[in-house]
C-alpha cells in the first residue's frame, strides 16, 4: 500500500521516471500478449509435431540402427541395382511427367490469362474440377480407358489407326498418362497466377519497337512468366518423386517407384531399417531440390506462385 | 472473326487456331476421363465397354447391398466430419494467433505448419503407422481422424491466414477499445468477416480426409477400413464395375463441394480479396 503511493508521489515529482516505468509496464503487457497469442498456434503444432514429425525423427534414428548398434548397412544396401534402377525410373518418370505438364500447361495458362475474366473463371473451374475429384476415381477412369479392350484401344481400332490393341496400362506409358492427369493442375495454377500479373504493355512496346509477334513472345512474355513456370515445375517434380497411388495402380507392379519400395519393405518384409533409409533418402532429395531452387529464385515465389 | 487481332502483337484468331485446338484438347483430357465413369456406372455389363451394351442400376444395387461397402462409406464420412471440425478449429486458431502475435516465433511456426504438405506422403504414412503400432492406435477412428487432421490443418492455415492478411485488424481494435474482450471481439467482429474462408477451409478439410489414400492404406484396416482403402484394394485386384457406381457418387460430391466454394466466393459478403489457393481469386476482377 505504502510502496505504491510512494511510487506514485515519486513519479509526480519526476515525470521522466513515470514515463519509463509506464513504458516498461506497457512492454511487459505487450510481451505477455504476444506470447499468449502465439500460444494459439501450439495445439496445432503439437498435433503435427507428435503425429507427423516425431515419427519421422524416429525413422531417421531407425535407419542407422541394427539391433542396438550404429550401422550404415541400410544405406549401403541402397546401392544394390534393385534400388538404383528404381531411383533411375523414378527420376525418368518424374522428368517425363514434368516435361509433358509444361508442354500442355503453358499454352493452357497462356490462353486463359488472356481471356475475359468471366470466360477465364469458367475455364479455371474446368482445371480445378480434377483437383477436387478423388484421386482414386481418376485412376479408375484411366484403368477403364486404357485397358486392353478399353475405350481408347477400341476407338483407335475403329478409326483404323492400329490393328491390334496397344498395351497402354500396367506399364510406363499408362503410369505417365495417369500422372500427367493428376499433376497438370498443379502446373497450371502457379503459371496462370504469374501470367495474369504480367503487364501487357511490355509486349505491346516490344511490338511497337519492331519485334515480330514470335520475338515479342519469346523475349518479353516468356522471361516474365519464368517465376510461375519454375514454381510449377518444382511443385510437380517434387510431388512426382514421392507419388505412390497412381504408379501403384496404373503401373500394375511393372513400374517401380521409390515410394513403392518403401511400401514393400514395410508391408511385405517389415524391414524398418530399409524402409526408413529409403524414406530418409526421399526426404533428403525433396528438401535438397526445394532448398536449391529456394536459393536460386527465392522460396516465397515457389510457395506464393507469383 | 478469324481475321480479328487476338493479342497485343496483332496475331489474328486465325493465326493461332492451333493454340485453341491444343488448349481445347488439353481441357478435354482433364475433364472427360472422370465424366466417362458416370455412364459406365449404369452399364449392365461386367465388361466396361463404351458405349455400354445396355443400361441397369445393378452396380448401385451391388454397392448399397454390400455391408462392407456401406460400413466403409460410413467410416469415411465419420472420419471426414470429425477431421473437418478438429482441423478447422485448430487451423483457424493458429492462423489468427500467428497473424496477430507478431512474435519472432510465428515465422518458424508457419513453416512448421507447411511441413505435412512438403514431406512426401508415403513417409508420413509409414511414420504414423510406426507410431500407431507403438500406441495401439492402428485401425481406430481416433487414429484415422488425428492423422487426417495433420494433413488438413496446413490447408486451413493457408486459407485463413491469407484472408486475415487482407482483413483490417483495426476493426477488432475498435471493438476492444469499446470494451470487448479479445475472444469476444474475434468471435463477433473478425470471424463473421472471414467466414467465407473459414467455411471454404472446412470444406477443403472434409474432402482432404474423404480422399486421403496413402495414410489410410497403412492405418485404416479391419472393420475400420475407409472407402478409399477398400477402393484401392479392389482396384489393385480387378476392375470391378461397383467402383464405377461409387466413383459416380464421389464425383457428384466433388462437384457439389466445388460449387459450394464458388458460391461462397461470389456471395456479396465475401472478403474482397479473400485468397483461396484452390479457387483463384481473379474470378471477379484482377
Amino acid at each position: 500500500m505504502t510502496t505504491t503511493s510512494l511510487a506514485g508521489e515519486d513519479s509526480r515529482r519526476d515525470p521522466g521516471a513515470a514515463k519509463a516505468s509506464n513504458e516498461a509496464a506497457y512492454r511487459r503487457r505487450e510481451r505477455s500478449e504476444t506470447t499468449a497469442l502465439a500460444a494459439l498456434a501450439v495445439p496445432g503444432l503439437l498435433l503435427i509435431g507428435a503425429i507427423a514429425l516425431a515419427p519421422i525423427a524416429w525413422l531417421f534414428w531407425l535407419s542407422f540402427r541394427s539391433g542396438s548398434d550404429f550401422t550404415l548397412e541400410h544405406y549401403q544396401r541402397l546401392l544394390h541395382p534393385t534400388y538404383t534402377l528404381t531411383l533411375q525410373s523414378t527420376f525418368e518418370l518424374s522428368f517425363l511427367v514434368t516435361a509433358i505438364c509444361v508442354a500442355l500447361g503453358y499454352p493452357l495458362s497462356y490462353l486463359i490469362s488472356q481471356l475475359r475474366p468471366k470466360l477465364a473463371a469458367m475455364l479455371l473451374l474446368l482445371v480445378l474440377f480434377p483437383v477436387w475429384t478423388s484421386l482414386l476415381v481418376r485412376c479408375y477412369a484411366w484403368l477403364v480407358l486404357l485397358q486392353r479392350r478399353g475405350v481408347v484401344n477400341s476407338w483407335l481400332q475403329d478409326i483404323g489407326l492400329i490393328e491390334a490393341p496397344l498395351r497402354l496400362m500396367h506399364n510406363f506409358t499408362g503410369t505417365a498418362i495417369g500422372m500427367v492427369h493428376i499433376m497438370l493442375p498443379f502446373m497450371v495454377l502457379p503459371l496462370y497466377a504469374t501470367m495474369r500479373t504480367i503487364n501487357r504493355d511490355y509486349v505491346r512496346a516490344a511490338a511497337n519497337l519492331g519485334a515480330s509477334p514470335v520475338q515479342a513472345f519469346w523475349h518479353v512474355f516468356v522471361p516474365l512468366s519464368l517465376p510461375g513456370l519454375f514454381a510449377g515445375i518444382i511443385i510437380v517434380f517434387v510431388l512426382c518423386l514421392g507419388f505412390y497411388v497412381t504408379p501403384a495402380l496404373l503401373g500394375g507392379g511393372r513400374v517401380m517407384m521409390w515410394s513403392m519400395q518403401i511400401e514393400r519393405n514395410v508391408t511385405y518384409h517389415s524391414d524398418w531399417g530399409a524402409a526408413s533409409a529409403l524414406g530418409v533418402v526421399l526426404l533428403a532429395m525433396t528438401l535438397a531440390i526445394l532448398w536449391a531452387v529456394g536459393r536460386l529464385i527465392g522460396f516465397d515465389r515457389i510457395v506464393g506462385g507469383r | 472473326m478469324l481475321r480479328r487481332p487476338a493479342t497485343e502483337t496483332q496475331i489474328t484468331h486465325g493465326g493461332r487456331l492451333w493454340l485453341y485446338v491444343v488448349v481445347g484438347l488439353t481441357l478435354l483430357f482433364l475433364i472427360l476421363p472422370s465424366l466417362l465413369v458416370i455412364p459406365l456406372s449404369f452399364s449392365d455389363s461386367r465388361y466396361l465397354a463404351f458405349p455400354p451394351p445396355g443400361w441397369s442400376t445393378r452396380w448401385y444395387e451391388a454397392y448399397f447391398g454390400a455391408i462392407e461397402w456401406r460400413d466403409a462409406t460410413a467410416m469415411s464420412f465419420t472420419a471426414a466430419t470429425l477431421t473437418m471440425i478438429i482441423s478447422t478449429a485448430l487451423g483457424t486458431l493458429a492462423a489468427y494467433g500467428m497473424h496477430t502475435s507478431g512474435s519472432r516465433f510465428t515465422q518458424l511456426a508457419y513453416a512448421t505448419f507447411m511441413l505435412p504438405l512438403i514431406i512426401p506422403g508415403i513417409l508420413i504414412a509409414i511414420g504414423i503407422f510406426l507410431l500407431y503400432a507403438y500406441l495401439g492406435l492402428n485401425n481406430t477412428l481416433t487414429g484415422i481422424v488425428l492423422a487426417h487432421s495433420v494433413m488438413a490443418i496446413p490447408l486451413v492455415v493457408i486459407l485463413v491466414a491469407s484472408s486475415l492478411k487482407s482483413y483490417d485488424m483495426s476493426q477488432e481494435m475498435v471493438a476492444r477499445s469499446l470494451g470487448a474482450s479479445r475472444p469476444w471481439a474475434f468471435l463477433t467482429v473478425t470471424l463473421p468477416q472471414i467466414r467465407t474462408s473459414v467455411i471454404s477451409a472446412a470444406i477443403l478439410a472434409f474432402i482432404t480426409s474423404l480422399d486421403e489414400v496413402v495414410i489410410s492404406l497403412f492405418i485404416a484396416g479391419g472393420d475400420k477400413a475407409t472407402l478409399t482403402r477398400r477402393m484401392f484394394n479392389a482396384l489393385r485386384d480387378e476392375i470391378d464395375p461397383t467402383i464405377a457406381a461409387i466413383s459416380t457418387l464421389l464425383i457428384l460430391i466433388s462437384i457439389f463441394l466445388l460449387g459450394l466454394t464458388q458460391l461462397l466466393q461470389r456471395s456479396p459478403n465475401r472478403q474482397p480479396t479473400s485468397g483461396n489457393e484452390a479457387t483463384p481469386r481473379d474470378s471477379a476482377k484482377a
